[in-house]
């Protein structure tokens, strides 16, 4: 009786599954044709106020499409962005990755982390679907000969560079301690960083290590006091650099703090307080308020969804590119967007977008920020 | 159906369920795919996975006794193992009939590694040395990617080699018969025949003397020792033989994945593991089998949620991402308070639990118990 | 030397925190034998609560000293975080009293879950920063940096140990509780309300998560949802160093872990000529775990488990 019963559940939890499924409509009720993105990005755990800034991101970009009215081959278009949860999980990932190849999505915006984009891009790949990351930045994504893998974030190479180079001939660093989170973001912009610093004849006195759910630094921080260091550089995001820099002030360790665009936000702020004042950060592109259109976004954007928490304007410009791309081609076929896509030659909220032979972003600028009186001012932009 | 493979009326009735049963399992991928999309055929191969690793756990939880939370460091040198010998990572690339046993071997030798230590651990005291134990492996996958590079640290290890056989390479989806078979099909064969095998080795073990000594001093170590069990070893072999199949599963994991990376070997996956096991019945194989099952189907089935709202109330309420995983979580304390001994409990487990008769009353209370 | 003190203050301070939270572990293991998986969680709502409370002050036309707001978030998170606990052993563990060990571990992880993503609807995915309400005044000793945060954490975590221990050494409750602790049946017999123990523990362990919390976010300047995770593994992980089901265990698991994770990160690099640097630091911390245990199998202060006879 029991196992019919279970049966029975199985069954009806199936058919509610396929039923779900079946509620998806191609045509919107005035006549237009429905095309559907996915925007993926973890939306529960540790990491879902980054996730689902993302999709607001890219939500915000499609609702903006649809309110200009896009019509591609003759035919009005409506998009519809389908967000859905990784959970930073790179098995799930891939999931979610073949969910949306088999809903026929046009295109996915997506993974945030490096760690689901790579495995999830060997399914877009197979099914031959654009793929656009908005904060993906390891090395090895682009790396793996894949013609439909694009990001518009600077890869660590790119940034590393810059603030290693940064670091030593401007802030004029001798000492230098690193520090990472061990994540796949963290680890690779570091190990950049310190190639850069070390060839521009910086001395690394101090390498140390914590991870993304820490919030006591002081044991690290107290054994970097201990070797001198003039500039302490973190790969890592705001919620560990936030602390770090008032633990740094707590402990009277006088070194600059310097980071990357995962500490580059009204967070870090938020979370550091006082301490906040004079710390370095990079964010690839131009700023928004450099950007024609950017202040903009930014308005639009906070109006809606609250503050920027990191990648949502980056989000916004892959909906962008994408775009660009059906309308060149006009058409959602992915092949055909695909053929368009490395012609990109947007100006987006987030800087000018050119693709290399890669799909990584061309010549990126990398701009520099500085907490000044509790806000981030410009300091300068580097090719 | 499953009350008739259960307690068939005749021989030919076992016969004919037992074919049906086959062609079901046969032909579950094109239903599944044909129902539902290619995605459940890789949720269905996940869950396969899970079964393998659910039965691993269970020798040495369900049988032993022994509660283990850092079950998921076999599955990464599993895993690591693979990647190790079968990607452009050292430039090996050995096939998968070699790679595989090689992985289970090594994740045993780390099962005795950390079994001896701990033998005269107990409870929960063990818990947190297991989850200790996890956690060292998965820091060490993440961070030795210096001095020398052996894991690639937190980038993981990419371009897995698929399984290949015959000519066959299970990552691309090609035409075999006039059948299209995408990689998740593939996989669903090759897990499906792993899965079955274990789920035979796991009955073997439970009714062979192993076996019986294990449940001996899962229920009592000092009488299961008075009557001539070598606890020490027959403790030893469980952590064994549950990290063999761990070491299997993660290299399947591997190279069903093609890429690895530490953050799929954290704490979670073992609780989530534990949990299969608790839930469905532990220390009873079908039980086992339908936690897996059903853990790995309920977090994806809850995707729909926003499909199912607009269906029912027209629109869409609350975003489903906002509320999959809290039901997931209503669901496990829900299902554990409607039926705390498991989904499916073993016969034994359902007496002792029922139980009016004082004596077996209190036993029931001191399974897994570390006190008097 | 002053590096070596101040990682011995980073330790103390860290371990005090461990130490506040693994008492809820504690207590509870001590009495019904559960690992309350969730008492991170509530440790977390506990942090959440007080820092909506003190958003809300600071907010609001109110001009009250710093730390009178924080005392309010406080005083609203503790009958908060007892509503919560108390509940949740209602509805998730009582019915399972007498089920399997391993039942109510698995309502536990549930609870866990269900308490980290509705703190993630109700309060956003958002990390909260915690308001600079609390002066850092900073005292230097022998080179070293230490605040009076740090220094009221220390004294805190300190005097609400000592009077937990009073509590059950000298109280009709904690004679109860001992009771109940000992066997719930004899306990039942000689006129203990069982259930009304189990309730009280579950009480005063939340009441002290909710003080952890706040502690914590003050002390980092920062809450989020997912908070109790990582804190409620360390503490167990201490309560379980300690000997589990012992007070004066907890706190010293707690202190003894902080100032292992500090030495660990501090000096791992030296010891082994920089093969294994800092982010061994967890390796080092569970290492040492393996080996107290692996030596005295029930933790430093635990009682003898005598075998099963």
């Amino acid at each position: 009786m029991r196992s019919a019963h279970l049966v029975g559940t199985i069954l009806t939890l199936g058919l509610a599954i396929g039923l779900g499924g079946c509620g998806q409509k191609t045509e919107t009720a005035d006549g237009a044709q429905v095309v559907r993105v996915g925007s993926v990005a973890p939306l529960t755990g540790p990491q879902a106020h980054l996730g689902k800034d993302n999709e607001n991101g890219a939500r915000l970009a499609v609702e903006e499409i649809n309110a200009r009215g896009l019509t591609l081959g003759g035919r009005p278009v409506r998009l519809e962005l389908i967000g859905e949860d990784d959970q930073a999980d790179p098995k799930t990932a891939t999931i979610v990755a073949q969910k949306l190849v088999d809903s026929g999505v046009a295109a996915v915006i997506g993974h945030l982390n490096s760690g689901t984009t790579i495995p999830a891009s060997k399914y877009y790949h197979d099914a031959n679907i654009p793929q656009i990351s908005p904060s993906a930045t390891a090395i090895a994504y682009t790396a793996q000969g894949y013609r439909n893998a694009f990001r518009v974030m600077a890869n660590d190479e790119q940034q590393g560079r810059v603030l290693g180079e940064y670091a030593v001939r401007t802030m004029g660093a001798r000492r230098i301690a690193i520090i990472d989170d061990r994540t796949a973001y963290g680890q690779g912009l570091a190990d950049e960083f310190e190639k850069a610093a070390r060839a521009a004849g910086g001395e690394v006195v101090a390498r140390e290590y914590t991870h993304d759910r820490a919030t006591d630094f002081t044991a690290i921080l107290t054994s970097i006091k201990g070797k001198n260091p003039d500039l302490v550089f973190f790969g890592g995001m705001d919620p560990q650099a936030g602390p770090m820099a008032q633990q740094m002030k707590r402990l009277g360790l006088a070194a600059r703090l310097l980071g990357g665009d995962g500490m580059q936000n009204l967070n870090f702020i938020k979370l550091a307080g006082d301490a906040a004042e004079g710390v370095t950060a990079s964010s690839p592109g131009l700023p928004l308020e450099a950007m024609p259109g950017g202040p903009d976004f930014k308005r639009r954007f906070e109006a809606k969804y609250g503050p920027i928490q990191v990648y949502a304007p980056y989000a916004y410009d892959a909906v962008m590119v994408l775009v660009e791309a059906m309308r060149r081609a006009d058409s959602h076929e992915p092949a055909k967007v695909l053929a368009e896509l490395p012609k990109t030659d947007l100006q987006g909220v987030t800087g000018h977008i050119r693709f290399d032979a890669k799909g990584d972003t061309e010549g990126g600028a990398v701009t520099l920020y500085q907490v000044k009186n509790g806000a981030w001012a410009m300091l300068e932009t580097v090719k | 159906m499953l009350d008739l493979l259960r307690r068939p009326r005749t021989r030919s009735q076992a016969r004919a369920a037992l074919i049906l049963l086959a062609v079901l399992l046969a032909l579950l991928p094109f239903l599944t795919e044909a129902a539902l999309g290619r995605s459940w055929v890789r949720v269905l191969d996940f869950a396969l996975l899970y079964v393998i690793l659910a039965l691993g756990l269970n020798i040495v939880v369900g049988y032993a006794g022994l509660l283990d939370l850092g079950y998921v460091a076999f599955y990464a040198l599993g895993a690591y193992l693979y990647a190790w010998l079968a990607s452009p990572h050292f430039g090996l690339h050995l096939p998968f009939w070699a790679v595989l046993p090689l992985g289970a071997a090594l994740a045993g030798v780390f099962g005795v590694l950390l079994g001896a230590p701990t033998l005269r651990l107990r409870g929960d005291y063990l818990a947190i040395v297991t989850l200790g134990f996890g956690e060292i492996i998965r820091i060490f996958m993440n961070n030795l990617n210096a001095p020398v590079n052996i894991t690639n640290g937190p980038q993981g290890i990419n371009l897995i080699d698929p399984v290949h056989v015959a000519g066959l390479s299970f990552g691309k989806t090609q035409q075999v018969l006039g059948l299209t078979l995408s990689s998740a099909h593939f996989y669903y064969y090759l897990f499906l025949a792993f899965t079955l095998a274990t789920i035979f080795i796991a009955y073997r073990l439970q009714d062979s003397r192993i076996g019986r000594a294990w449940v001996a001093i899962r229920e009592d170590e000092v009488a299961a020792a008075a009557m001539g069990i070598d606890t020490r070893n027959v403790k030893l072999l469980a952590f064994a033989m549950g990290a063999l199949f761990g070491g299997l599963a993660g290299g399947l994991f591997a190279a069903f994945q093609g890429f690895i990376s530490p953050e799929s070997f954290n704490l979670w996956e073992s609780i989530l593991i534990l949990c299969m096991i608790v839930l469905g019945g532990m220390g009873h194989i079908p039980g086992v089998i339908l936690g897996a099952l059903l853990l790995t189907v309920l977090p994806e089935a809850l995707r729909y949620l926003g499909d199912w709202q607009r269906l029912v109330l027209g629109e869409v309420l609350v975003e489903p991402t906002d509320l999959r995983m809290l039901l997931f979580g209503a669901a496990l304390v829900l299902m554990m308070i409607y039926r705390p001994e498991g989904l499916i409990p073993s016969r034994q487990r359902k007496r002792e639990f029922h139980a009016e008769d004082g004596v077996l009353e209190q036993e029931q209370a001191s399974l897994y118990d570390t006190r008097t | 030397m002053d590096i070596f003190i101040q990682q011995l203050i980073n330790g103390l301070v860290l371990g005090s925190i461990y130490a506040l939270v693994a008492l809820g572990y504690t207590m509870v293991y001590g009495i019904l034998e559960l690992i309350n998986f969730a008492h991170g969680e509530v440790t977390m709502i506990g942090a959440m609560v007080a820092l909506a409370v003190i958003g809300a002050i600071a907010g609001s036309a109110l001009d009250l000293p710093g730390l009178l707001v924080v005392l309010a978030g406080v005083l609203v998170a503790i009958p908060a975080c007892m509503l919560l606990g108390f509940t949740i052993e209602k509805v998730a563990y009582r019915p399972l009293r007498r089920a399997p060990r391993l039942a109510p571990l698995i309502t536990a992880i549930g609870v866990s879950i269900v308490l980290q993503n509705s703190a993630m609807l109700i309060w956003g995915r958002q990390y909260v920063s915690f308001p600079p309400l609390i002066p850092q005044n900073s005292h230097e000793i022998l080179g070293a940096h230490i605040t009076d945060l740090q220094i009221f954490i220390i004294l805190l975590s300190t005097l609400i140990m000592a009077g937990l221990w009073l509590l059950v050494q000298q109280s009709t409750l904690g004679r109860a509780m001992r009771a109940t602790a000992q066997s719930k049946e004899v306990a039942a017999l000689m006129g203990v309300n069982v259930d009304r123990v189990i309730s009280a523990t579950f009480l005063i362990g939340s009441a002290l998560a909710a003080i952890a919390g706040v502690m914590v976010s003050a002390y980092y300047g920062l809450a989020h949802y997912y908070m109790g995770f990582m804190l409620g593994l360390k503490a167990f992980s201490a309560a379980v160093l300690g000997g589990i089901g012992n007070i004066a265990g907890a706190m010293l698991g707690g202190l003894l872990l902080g100032v292992i994770e500090a030495l660990g990160a501090g000096y791992i690099g030296d010891l082994t000529g920089g093969f294994l640097g800092s982010h061994y630091q967890d390796v080092f911390a569970f290492f040492v775990l393996i080996l107290v245990l692996v030596f005295r199998p029930s933790g430093l202060l635990g009682e003898r488990v005598a075998s099963r006879a």
